[in-house]
Parts: structure tokens; sequence; C-alpha cells
């Protein structure tokens, strides 16, 4: 296996199918969209964009380390998912537990077609196993908060080869991640937060993994900081999986 | 197969198993006071024990930021790395300098003192057992981060923490499939580490 991914691997410097993510990232929404709010377009480094992001906390408590906090409108001022799903974290909640059932199926689907046997075998099952149990938990959470969870939908996927599995896999796992990433600052409460981030990090260990089976796949697609992707980018790029 | 130990036998413990590293941490919390005395494991100690604002948070992260940055632009240059690890070493020590400069950037931004970069003392020789460091140091930032992640009051800071803390566990999980080791140590969900137990496990390996 070592050697597999090590040849593979070596292809990173290879052009990069264009595919959602990549999409996602070449579009760059969230750093454009923040950019542009804050009114430095022309920032490009991370340190312009930290540097940008103190001088608007936009944290709905004040915060005693960011001093210069000009007024502009909070986070939760403006809903991050659609209003189907909720409002305030059950709305968070149910739009990645909508995720969360298309990433579960997604893996059901693929260990039933058997593509994959051994270590990576292994991983699969493991990682649908890991999918589920985020299923669990969100489900449970948003009962927990009072709300009603969001209705499973009905995925459809093209499980057709072991390569193109692999690939779709890869880009669905990186979609996870940028998803729960663009939702972390618009979370109310910590222990939901907690949670979050703890789904957030096991995403990326998944796409991470993936990315080494993946012929021109990256560890990390967008160098030292990963990029959040707003919901509806994401609703967007999953929509064709939506049967 | 790695089969190598890491040459400090206490931080291999860390990784062998939850409950291990468990017990580990509880006794790591007092040797590094014991052993290297609180001003030795400065400056992760004051943020560790009293840590309330983003700038105290930002700092502790930029100490760990600082030990991995060295961990693989440095200490890797010494243990003979080879091929895929090599070049792990190589991109990740890039993208550890770049939350380096990030976060510094940040602390100052928001009005604050970046820490001082302090020395570091890693006890691996072979490429295996800088590996088998390599995954727990990962794992323990996912871990740091996570657990600072709630505690930040900016949600701005949030979302760069969260963008940072998005890449340990992609290392981690590259790491984890070059040394058989499982990509996803705590299974669906990632542990959140408080400060106390992230300086017991970073403590000994700064001077």
């Amino acid at each position: 296996m070592t050697t597999r991914l090590r040849e593979q691997e070596e292809e990173e410097t290879a052009p990069q199918t264009r595919g959602i993510v990549e999409q996602l990232v070449r579009d760059d929404v969230g750093r454009k969209k923040f950019l542009k709010a804050v009114g430095s377009a022309g920032a490009v480094s991370f340190g312009a964009f930290v540097l940008a992001a103190c001088g608007s906390s936009s944290s709905t408590t004040p915060s005693t380390s960011t001093p210069t906090t000009p007024a502009s409108p909070t986070p939760a001022a403006t809903p991050s998912v659609p209003a189907s799903f909720g409002a305030g974290d059950v709305g968070i909640l149910n739009y990645a537990l909508t995720l969360e059932y298309l990433e579960t199926q997604f893996y059901a689907k693929v260990i039933a077609a058997k593509l994959y046997t051994g270590a990576v075998g292994s991983l699969v099952a493991q990682f649908g196993s890991e999918e589920a149990q985020h299923v669990a938990a969100i489900h449970a959470t948003v009962l927990k908060l009072g709300g009603k969870p969001a209705a499973k939908p009905t995925g459809k996927f093209p499980i057709t080869t072991a390569a193109a599995v692999a690939k779709l896999a890869y880009v669905v796992e990186n979609l996870g991640a940028s998803a729960y990433l663009g939702q972390a600052g618009y979370i109310s409460s910590p222990d939901v937060l907690a949670a979050a981030l703890s789904i957030h990090t096991v995403e990326a260990r998944h796409a991470a993994t993936l990315a080494t089976l993946v012929p021109g796949g990256h560890v990390t697609p967008t160098g030292a900081f990963a990029k959040p992707a707003d919901s509806a980018a994401v609703l967007a790029a999953v929509k064709p999986f939506i049967a | 197969m790695i089969t190598d130990r890491l040459a400090n036998p206490e931080l291999a413990e860390i990784e062998v198993s939850g409950v291990t590293r468990a017990s580990f941490l509880v006794r790591g919390a007092l040797a590094a006071g014991a052993v290297y005395g609180t001003a030795a494991v400065s400056p992760f100690v004051s943020t560790a024990f009293g840590a309330t604002t983003d700038i105290d948070i930002l700092n502790f992260a930029l100490t760990l930021e600082y030990l991995e940055t060295d961990f693989y632009q440095v200490k890797a240059k010494t243990v003979g790395l080879t091929g895929l690890a090599a070049h792990y070493a190589s991109n990740f020590g890039k993208e550890e300098a770049s939350h380096v400069a990030a976060l510094t950037s940040a602390i100052k931004a928001a009005g604050g003192t970046p820490v001082p970069k302090p020395t570091f003392s890693f006890p691996v020789s072979s490429a295996s057992a800088f590996l088998g460091l390599a995954y727990t140091v990962e794992n323990l930032g996912v871990g740091a981060y996570n657990g600072a992640g709630p505690l930040l009051k900016s949600k701005a800071l949030l979302g760069a923490a969260g963008s940072i803390v998005q890449i340990e566990a992609r290392h981690a999980a590259a790491i984890a499939l070059l040394i058989n080791k499982p990509p996803t140590p705590s299974g669906a969900f990632d542990e959140a580490k408080t400060m106390k137990q992230v300086l017991a496990a970073a403590g000994p390996l700064i001077k």
C-alpha cells in the first residue's frame, strides 16, 4: 500500500481535474465575500485575512481581546442556512444532518458494491460507520434542542469503478469538511460548536485519507489553510446527488 | 510496518491508546512541572492554567505551531526521511510555518504580543520514530484547537482556527497511513483537549 500511496502522492504536481471542490476553491467564495464585506479586496494572504478578520470582528458577544471592533452585521443576523432547515443552531444541525445522511448513503452503496478489498475496503467501511454515527449524533442533538430533524434525503450516486468512486468520495469528504468550516462562526451553543468541530476534523481526516488513493489527490488541497464553503455553494454541489 | 518505538517511552505511550493517553496526561501534567519546572515549559504554562482571552489562546496555538514547524523543518532533516515521508515533512513544514505567520499577525492585530519561539527537543533519531511522533503531535494539535475553539470569543478568529485545525487533521491522517495507524484515532468524533492536557503532552518537548 505504501508504494501505491507514494506513486499517487507524487502525482500531486499533475494538473488537477476540476472537481466540485476545486471549483469551490477557485471560486474562493468565503474569502471573497468576506473581503468584500470588510472592504479590503486586495488582500490575498492569510495573514491579511486574519488581520481583516480581527478588524471586523463580528462576534455576537463583545470580545475582550479584539479591541478594534467596528460595528458590522453579526453572522446571527443573516441565517447561514436556508430557512427550510430551521432557525439558529437547529437549522445548522439540520443542514449538517442532510449532508451526513447523503454521506452515509453514499458509503453504504459503495460498500454494497464491494468495490474495495483489503486495507482500503476496511477504511471505507470504517468511514461509512463514522458518517452513520454523525447522523445519529446530530439527529439526537436536534431533538434535544427541541427541533424537528430534517427528513432523510434519497441520495443517488454514480457507483461505477473503484477509481471513479474513490474520486467522488474524495470530493464529497472535502465538501463536507468545507461545509462544517463554513458554519463554525454561526453556531451559538458552545456544546453544539464543540460537537461540530469534532466532526469537522474527522471529515478532514477522511478527505486526506482518500486523497492518497486518488490520482492527483492532495492531502491539503488548499494549502496551509482550509477554505470554508457556505450553504448555497454546498447545496448546489450536492444537488445532483439528491434524487 | 513500523515497529520502532520512540526513544522517550513516555511519549511513545501517548499514542498507544486512549486509555493510556489519558493516564499519561495526568502523570505528564505532574511531570512537566516537577521535572522541567513551570518556567521551563513556559510559554505554555501561563496560558494553560489561566487563558481567558483570545490573545492567550492564540499564543498557546502559536507555541504549538512553532513546535510543529521546528519539528518538520529542523528535526526532520536529521532522521533520514525518504520518499513520501520526506515529501510530507517538506509540505507540512511549510504549512505549519504559514500557521505561525498567520497567528503572529492575528495576535498583533488583536493588540497582543506574540510569544517568542521556544527551543525544542525531540527525542527521536530514526525516520520511524520521527513519524510516530509526528502522528502524536498532529493529533495533539487537532485536540488542542478543537478544545480551544469554543473558548474563542471572536467568531472571526474561530473561523481562522477552524481553517488551521482542518489542516492539522489532514496531516495526522496522511501520516497515519504511512505508519499503519488509524487515520481516525478517536473514531467518528475527534477529541477536544484542554490546554492542561496539551501542556502535559507537549511540555516535555520544550527545553
